[in-house]
């Protein structure tokens, strides 16, 4: 156990001396002052004002950042260790394979959540001392699906790690991997909706295996409970999960995801050649 | 204690070690030399458990792969090319300390024997520092260690004169209870260091043969130069190597370690058109403390 914290404060120090960390609480932390300075919680939209109102569209907007981010950092970072001859000399040194991957993972995990809860928190912080009314259950069940996002692509971010033996290959299969779950999201499930005409089933089932379009529809339904924006396809979701079931589902199945993709990227690692 | 058994290593198809056996004592001190691609790096890897192989490769009867945290205890290792690690010097100290459970004041006493001062580099990055500031910080590190092997990868091709005099030292101070496997593309690099010369080439021991062990480690050479004429350049090599000359500059005197002779005539080599004399001694120990002592003497 002091072998994996010993490893995991490493990779946090490493991560706050490094450039994209710096970049990535900029981009975050700016988010929701932007979101502040345009007003955004004196707006009213669909209904939507106060807070409620900025986290619905800090989500959206994280959702759209935040697994490139994780997913491209992640790989860079180990795969370039790699690369550079870091492994061979850290890895000389006495510590385990399971304390150095799981410490790795729990550093930047830390890394990449903490930023991010922060900038939330901060919002929150804000509108307590202007008198803003705070949505808690909002803020906690976006902090639970942040929680999940990010250890989601962490988890499969650690598995290309293992899987690359270089860092532009990483990086190519960290991209490939965002951009076919970004694709499934619309445009190729539309595509294939329409030329082959599927059972809506097979198509929401398609979509729901799509981490990506999880966090987008379980952040939906806190503001739309009938998912009335999705169109007949909410019939298929609300009849097999409800509301609150989907809720659940949709920080169970990232974190499933990533703990399956983060186990497999540990057994690679530790069958293979460590540098 | 060491122990290779049939060990081969292929990369895709390219067989890099061919089925190699070695049986390593303790106290012996292996050079491992052979050309790029023999497969000297990759052979220490799979002692240090980093490689899968096929064969095996045992420590004290325990593979390295599964034992890992306990093989590696005792395993202090110097790469040939310091990592890019960004960290703080004082952060990889206290990290490898840590994991080793050995004293990070230790390791800042070897370091300062080696001529770096831990305390006044302790902030800066480590891939920020000098070639040789790099080497002595992880020689410092390894030597720091309890460690009964220490496997180093041309550790002293970075290091200034003086400080490889003080790092044979410190590998003398060891000799008895520790076995060495330094790695060199040439044997006159460690030639003096060891007791026992390993030659890969393509895979395979070409040649393993134990050498005198004179106790060359600890041995001091008492050296004198007269030049025709007065050099920069030359003068410039021979301070490096703390040398000094007298009044007219014409005669220079100075002390070289027994490990580093080779590597001192490969030097005086490039200005032989200047010396006029020069003369090696060995000098017996203690005699750096200024007694005189008989010795056999090399005149050039």
């Amino acid at each position: 156990m002091k072998e994996l914290w010993l490893t995991a404060k490493l990779d946090i120090a490493e991560s706050l001396r490094a450039r994209w960390f710096a970049i990535y609480c900029l981009i975050f932390g700016g988010l929701v002052a932007l979101l502040f300075v345009f007003g955004l919680t004196e707006s009213r939209v669909l209904g939507f004002i106060g807070l409620s109102r900025l986290l619905v569209t800090f989500i959206q907007l994280t959702m759209a950042i935040l697994p490139i981010f994780v997913l491209i950092t992640t790989v860079r970072s180990v795969a370039g260790d790699r690369e550079a001859g870091v492994f061979e000399y850290l890895l000389s040194l006495p510590v385990g394979l399971a304390a150095w991957f799981w410490g790795k993972i729990v550093g930047r995990y830390l890394i990449i959540f903490l930023p991010v809860f922060a900038a939330m928190t901060g919002a929150v912080l804000w509108a307590l001392a202007r008198g803003i009314e705070v949505p808690w259950g909002m803020f906690a069940y976006y902090t639970a699906l942040l929680a999940a996002m990010g250890w989601c692509f962490l988890g499969i971010g650690m598995l290309i790690s293992a899987l690359a033996r270089s860092t532009d290959v990483a990086q190519g299969m960290a991209f490939m991997v965002w951009l076919t779950l970004l694709l499934f999201l619309d445009l190729i499930l539309l595509g294939v909706m329409i030329q082959e005409q599927v059972r809506p089933e097979v198509a929401v089932g398609i979509a729901l295996a799509n981490p990506l379009q999880v966090f987008r529809t379980a952040a939906l339904t806190l503001f739309d409970p009938q998912l009335i924006v999705l169109g007949p396809s909410a019939f298929v979701i609300l009849d097999t999960f409800g509301a609150a079931g989907y809720q659940v589902f949709a920080i169970l199945y990232p974190i499933a995801i990533g703990a399956l993709c983060a186990g497999a990227g540990y057994l690679f690692f530790r069958r293979g050649d460590l540098p | 204690m060491i122990r290779f058994q049939n060990v081969s290593k292929t990369f895709k198809r390219h067989r890099v070690l061919d089925g190699i056996s070695l049986d390593i004592g303790l106290g012996e001190r292996v050079a491992l030399i052979g050309s790029n691609g023999a497969g000297k790096t990759t052979l220490i890897r799979c002692l240090l458990g980093e490689y899968t192989h096929d064969g095996s490769v045992t420590l004290d009867g325990k593979a390295p792969r599964p034992n890992r945290t306990q093989v590696l205890a005792s395993v202090g290792f110097v790469p040939q090319l310091p990592p890019p690690l960004k960290m703080p010097v004082g952060q990889l100290i206290g990290f490898a300390a840590a994991l080793c459970h050995s004293d990070e004041k230790r390791i800042a006493e070897l370091a300062l024997r080696l001529g770096l001062d831990v305390g006044r580099v302790s902030q800066q990055p480590f891939v920020k520092l000098s070639g040789g500031q790099k080497q002595k910080t992880l020689i410092a590190i390894a030597l720091g260690r309890a460690a009964r092997v220490l496997v180093m990868d041309e550790p002293a091709a970075n290091l200034d004169p003086e400080a490889r005099k003080i790092f044979f030292e410190l590998l003398a101070e060891r000799q008895h209870d520790t076995t060495m496997l330094i790695s060199s593309h040439r044997l006159n690099e460690v030639a003096s260091l060891v007791n026992r010369v390993i030659e890969l080439d393509m895979g395979k021991v070409a040649l393993d043969d134990r050498v005198a062990d004179a106790g060359a480690l600890t041995g001091l050479l008492d050296c004198r130069i007269r030049v025709k004429r007065a050099e920069a350049a030359f003068a410039k090599a021979l301070t490096a190597w703390n040398f000094q000359a007298d009044a007219d500059g014409l005669t220079w005197t100075g002390k070289v370690a027994g490990p580093d002779r080779l590597r001192f005539l490969g030097m005086t080599s490039r200005y032989v058109a200047l010396i006029a004399d020069l003369s090696l001694s060995e000098m017996e120990t203690g005699a750096e403390t200024g007694a005189e002592a008989s010795r056999p003497e090399a005149t050039a």
